[in-house]
């Protein structure tokens, strides 16, 4: 429940709800948000970044926690692994067992490829299980391809690389079908048409969705799929670094048995990094909407090798992540919400935004609401601005929230919180890592052309801020392609012999230059307990 | 001096701040979880759990994530469950009550004792939903059945041995793909784009300049 000092804001929000009813807030301009986004979103704190000093992107900046990583060594240069002894040998390796991996993995395995997942934690463990809001596809008449590619392309700020763009909105209705065939049950009327509606920075509502369960239940459904197929699962297995040969090919990777301590040697003709975001990397301090899991590790694994890394110093803080209770602090309240709807009112009641700008804006306008402007609620762990979301009941009719968005009924009503009464208290949470490994059109990374990556390891396809509904939809797109393009390129190949020489030279490389973080990388899981000693 | 409660895992004492769930409180005791959590947010059903509050008969099962630790709780992980998956190819299912005698017999021994749904972390109906199965009834089981995170809390407490998630899954799988109704928008669409209706429009905008772009996207008509 809320305390007395909110409950006294409540009544300033239901206070002014009537009249909010019968209006739209203003859009900004587009000076505005710039303004805006320079002056209070994370990604323009200076003094939370730090400069790249070796590798492919030396001189570039990232977020101090992950240049950490990539400042800090390999396991396996003082765990030796015996590389002639190989424990699996596949034709494509998926690591990574989210919704670009599996979709990867189906795809290669009905090409006919000899495929397997290795994965940290199970299965399913993975930012697509939660993501609650939606996909997004232009199938309906209003709308098009091009339509989309507008919407996304100016939503991350010009910067998506135009060819992986392409794919994403092209390829987009093709996924849903694909889906759908696969047994997803999307939300549609009765005479089959797709409920959809708008997300933030959308033109169109291309929204689909599975109630505030999609990603539940595109994830759910692939799995089953992997398995009967009788696709091979090695969970609590990571990949701690990747094995190259001396032909310059990615040959597969040495993982970690996370139970038993033991290292494996996987062998194979091509490899997809599918391993997913950064959110337990707790850039900045943000808390975050994402899976224990989510630790950059294919960032580092790539990066060790070669690859590129494209808009690493941009991060998706969701705007509305809950602020209150603290025992869910920093899940995620779909945007969905505010596309049925709900307002961001700030302490007094007011209507300080439109409430569908895109991420960035939204999350940028939150904090300046709780930071600048002073009129933010006060929380336990800080602050947050209130999501009026009664206003859905009254909009949608009685029943709307217990029908189109389940999960969040029901995670508010274990803290005893109606959200169908009361509004709730948001505040940004650290969501989406909108840059990664640099790929081209067809999933391959560009320097080494049997090393493929997928879903939210891949930088470039969103530019520099992602729309809602446009991440599940890329780990569909880009994990078949991947998929395909893995199972195809391993007919090809001729293994060579496989090294770890590039660990070692990474190695040379760090100490040139004088770095020693005294840790090693990829993180692998966040270190949450607490020793007293 | 913040408020705390005595937790006991796997039996054994810790004292820990009361407003904790019981997955942050295994960690503020020094745990590094590996087994037992994955989305930390309710969705995933990774982190099933079972527990007691001491001197109480009752048996309760939660999501250690989405619970907050109590006084007197005795706590159990549940670290995996043999959840017993058939395999199948889709294409070759019919929505009909056949497939669920065929795929999961083993829910027509359910005596109706309705521990499954006492057990469910989400508050699901998990009897009625199996009920549904039983009478083919695909589209109400799918339904009734669509919160479902397969935690296996249901399974755990079954004396007819039934892996009702599994048997939600088969449901729900085939109501998307057999009985909800084909999107004809949607159908449409795909042709079109490979028809190449969209090829010269996409290879345009892609050429565009960034001020060209800007200007488009700052004054395109955004639907009501």
């Amino acid at each position: 429940m809320f305390t007395p000092e909110m409950m006294e804001s409540v009544k300033k929000v239901e206070a002014t709800r009537n009249e909010r009813m019968g209006m739209e807030p203003r859009r900004m301009t587009a000076d505005e948000k710039d303004a805006l986004l320079k002056a209070f979103h994370p990604d323009y704190r200076e003094e939370a970044f730090e400069e790249i000093k070796i590798g492919p992107n030396k001189g570039q900046k990232a977020n101090k926690e992950l240049v950490h990583m990539l400042h800090s060594n390999s396991r396996l240069l003082t765990d030796k692994v015996d590389m002639d002894k190989i424990d699996m040998d596949v034709d494509v390796l998926v690591i990574g067992g989210g919704g670009a991996g599996a979709s990867a993995a189906i795809e290669a395995k009905n090409a006919g490829a000899d495929v397997c997942i290795v994965t940290k934690l199970r299965i399913g463990d993975a930012n697509t299980m939660m993501a609650e809001g939606g996909i997004q596809a232009a199938d309906k008449e209003n709308d098009s391809p091009v339509q989309h590619y507008l919407d996304a392309f100016g939503g991350g700020h010009f910067a998506a690389r135009p060819e992986l763009l392409k794919r994403l909105v092209m390829e987009a209705p093709e996924a849903i079908q694909w889906l759908n065939k696969l047994g997803v049950m999307f939300d549609k009327d009765k005479d089959g048409r797709m409920v959809t509606t708008h997300g933030g920075g959308t033109s169109r509502k291309r929204m689909h969705a599975c109630k505030d369960y999609s990603g539940a239940e595109i994830m759910r459904t692939l799995r089953d799929e992997v398995l009967n197929l009788g696709i091979p699962v090695i969970e609590f297995t990571s990949a701690v670094e990747l094995i190259r040969d001396d032909k310059g090919q990615v040959a597969g990777a040495v993982l970690l048995n996370m139970e038993t301590g033991d290292y494996l040697v996987a062998r194979a003709k091509t490899v997809i990094i599918a391993t997913g975001g950064a959110g337990r990397m707790h850039y900045q301090g943000f808390p975050t909407s994402n899976h224990y899991g989510a630790t950059a590790d294919g960032l580092i694994l790539g990066y060790r090798a070669g690859v590129p890394l494209l808009y690493q110093d941009t991060i998706q803080y969701h705007p509305t992540g809950v602020a209150y209770p603290s025992q869910i602090y920093g899940a995620l309240v779909t945007e969905k919400v505010r596309s049925l709807g709900a307002m961001l009112v700030n302490r007094d009641g007011e209507a300080f935004m439109h409430p569908l700008e895109t991420r960035d804006v939204s999350a940028a306008s939150i904090i300046r609401e709780c930071t600048a402007r002073g009129k933010g609620v006060t929380t336990p762990l800080g602050s947050g601005v209130w999501l009026d979301t009664p206003m859905i009941e009254l909009i949608g009719g009685e029943g709307t929230i217990e029908k189109r968005i389940p999960a969040m009924l029901r995670m508010y009503m274990n803290y005893g919180i109606d959200m169908r009464k009361l509004p709730i208290l948001v505040y940004p949470t650290l969501h989406y890592q909108n840059g990664g490994l640099e790929i081209g059109g067809d999933g391959f990374t560009k320097v080494i052309d049997n090393l493929l990556v997928a879903g939210e390891a891949v930088g470039g396809i969103h530019g520099r801020n992602r729309l809602m509904g446009n991440s599940l939809l890329d780990i569909i797109v880009f994990g078949r392609n991947a998929g395909k393009a893995a199972a195809a390129r391993a007919k090809e190949v001729e293994p060579g012999r496989m090294n770890l020489d590039h660990v070692a030279a990474y190695a040379e490389e760090l100490k040139s230059a004088g770095i020693d973080t005294g840790d090693v990388s990829p993180l692998l899981l966040p270190k949450y307990a607490r020793h007293e000693r | 001096m913040e408020k705390m409660v005595n937790v006991y895992f796997f039996g054994k004492k810790y004292s820990v701040p009361a407003d904790l769930t019981i997955m942050t409180a295994m960690e503020y005791a020094g745990y590094t979880l590996k087994r037992g959590c994955g989305c930390r947010h309710g969705f995933c059903g990774a982190c099933a759990t079972i527990y007691r509050i001491r001197g109480k008969n009752e048996l309760k099962t939660c999501l250690a994530c989405q619970t907050q630790v109590e006084e007197g709780m005795y706590v159990a992980s549940i670290p995996f469950f043999p959840t017993d998956k058939r395999t199948y190819e889709m294409e070759d299912l019919k929505p009909n009550q056949q497939v669920m005698m065929e795929l999961y017999p083993e829910i027509y021994s359910c005596i109706g004792c309705n521990a499954c749904t006492k057990a469910c972390t989400q508050d699901l109906n998990v009897m009625q939903y199996i009920a549904y199965a039983q009478r083919g009834e695909l589209e109400k089981c799918a339904e009734e059945s669509f919160d479902c995170v397969a935690c296996g809390c249901c399974s755990v407490r079954c004396p007819a041995e039934i892996s009702h998630p599994m048997v939600g899954l088969l449901a729900r799988r085939l109501t998307g793909k057999y009985i909800a109704p084909e999107s004809k928008h949607l159908t449409k669409r795909v042709e079109e784009i490979h028809e190449g209706q969209y090829d010269e429009l996409i290879e345009k905008i892609m050429q565009k300049p960034i001020t060209e772009m800007q200007e488009l996207y700052n004054t395109r008509e955004i639907e009501k």
